[in-house]
């Protein structure tokens, strides 16, 4: 049916490529994870006005496209600092920011929907205000903020093509160096959707099935 | 016991508590009446260190709630807390609701905790019930599951805000009927209530608010049978 250069290889190549976005995607929304979880629980905390510092870092991240913001942090890091890094750590330090700025906004917005008085019920009974956040405030929260999350996820995971700026191979730079040498763009951008949604489809399944779970029902 | 002194603490602008002062006996049971706005709940949130105070002070067992030397979530274990809105915690089953704090805060082991937590619940009528979570509960289960949950942490002194007032009629009887019994178990307690049945038969003295001043406070017989300010004889009219 279909007629295709293609060789094993450069199927390998992409499988390859595929592998690399999916190891990009995982260290940075799991960093981007923590230090969002930090800044928004402190964003929730201490109010707009002491905030406002990391607000603006996150909101730079926020508002500044990826792609300028990871040929500026490669230059800068390069030529500027001079320091030899590899374009891989700075797709994964400008993706976990990205991911980190988002993040805190969901987190903070998933704490302000926990009752205050459920927690005021969790102080009453002597917990402290860590132990308010660690067994009641947090785990509501997370069901609040898991469709986001995942939903956040599947975002970074398709904005990690843009990292190919960095000289990183991953599906999209992958399928675009294919596509160069075979001349077949239609069959290779399909074949690459078809990659991007194998790698999705069970995050997205795996996140319907916690918020059933958690549920309670 | 319970010594409340001089206490003043306003919102803004509106002084809700104008230098309450009141004590309150181990074994003793108050139960409190006003109308909405008269203070009476802000008092109880005052006496746990939920809420901070404007001037006075408030001891328990000689100890002053809002000093800052003084460990909150320390003194918090000795007075249980049960609100209008029993403040469930959703994601935990009933029995994981009342084990959470013991476990946490005291150090229980799970068994003990445990143990404890089957008996308090047992002890309100939600033995049948420990694995369920609490949206299958109705609000007054949810309610009596709330004051197990207090209990578990063998307080010394229960606060009941208003316990009854946003549970349906037919579902307030199973809760007063716990109230009543933990009360005829001796337990001190502070009831904020708007049932007056229920503050005539079980209280020791009943206390009236009006606008932030305790207008009255008598044994229910005295206080029932015979009020003196013109606020509270308006006030029974008008409940009555």
């Amino acid at each position: 049916m279909i007629d295709t250069a293609m060789t094993a290889k450069d199927f390998w190549m992409l499988v390859q490529g595929a592998g690399m976005t999916l190891l990009v995607t995982a260290i940075s929304v799991a960093i981007g994870t923590v230090i969002g979880v930090i800044c928004g629980i402190f964003r929730f905390q201490v109010g707009p006005w002491w905030a406002a510092p990391v607000t603006f870092v996150l909101d730079v991240c926020r508002s500044v496209p990826l792609l300028i913001q990871l040929s500026l942090a490669f230059a800068f890091v390069t030529a500027v600092l001079k320091l030899r890094v590899s374009g891989f750590s700075v797709a994964c330090g400008v993706l976990s920011l990205y991911t980190a700025a988002y993040c805190a906004e969901i987190v903070r917005g998933a704490l302000e929907a926990v009752p205050a008085n459920t927690r005021r019920g969790a102080r009453s009974l002597g917990l402290s205000w860590a132990q308010d956040m660690r067994y009641i405030a947090l785990p509501l929260a997370s069901r609040v903020a898991l469709p986001s999350w995942i939903g956040l996820s599947l975002g970074v995971m398709k904005d990690s093509a843009l990292i190919y700026v960095v000289n990183v191979s991953e599906l999209m730079k992958s399928t675009k160096d294919l596509i160069t040498r075979l001349q077949e763009p239609l069959f290779l951008l399909l074949l690459c959707g078809v990659f991007y949604f194998v790698i999705s489809f069970p995050i997205a399944r795996f996140g319907a099935y916690l918020e059933k779970r958690w549920s309670n029902d | 016991m319970i010594e409340i002194q001089k206490v003043r603490k306003s919102f803004g602008p509106l002084e809700v508590l104008k230098g309450i002062d009141l004590t309150v006996a181990k074994g003793e049971v108050l139960t409190v009446i006003g109308g909405s706005g008269s203070g009476k709940s802000t008092l109880l949130t005052c006496i746990n260190g939920l809420e901070p105070i404007d001037s006075g002070k408030i001891l328990v067992d000689g100890v002053e709630v809002h000093a800052k030397s003084t460990n909150l979530n320390k003194l918090r274990q000795k007075i249980g807390i049960v609100f209008q809105q029993w403040n469930a915690f959703p994601h935990l089953t009933v029995l994981e609701n009342v084990m959470l704090a013991p476990r946490k805060v005291l150090g229980r082991s799970k068994a003990e905790a445990e143990a404890e937590a089957e008996k308090q619940l047992k002890h309100v009528g939600l033995g049948e019930k420990l694995s369920v979570y609490p949206n299958r509960l109705s609000g007054g289960q949810q309610q009596r599951m709330a004051i197990a949950r207090a209990l578990a942490m063998g307080p010394e002194y229960m606060l009941f805000d208003e316990v009854t007032s946003a549970l349906d009629p037919m579902l307030v009887g199973e809760v007063l009927d716990t109230l009543r019994m933990l009360a005829s178990e001796g337990m001190t307690m502070i009831c904020v209530t708007h049932e007056m049945k229920f503050a005539r038969e079980v209280s020791d003295r009943v206390a009236f608010f009006h606008q932030g001043i305790m207008a009255e406070i008598a044994p229910p017989e005295e206080l029932f049978g015979a009020p003196k300010t013109p606020e509270l004889q308006k006030f029974l009219a008008a409940t009555h």
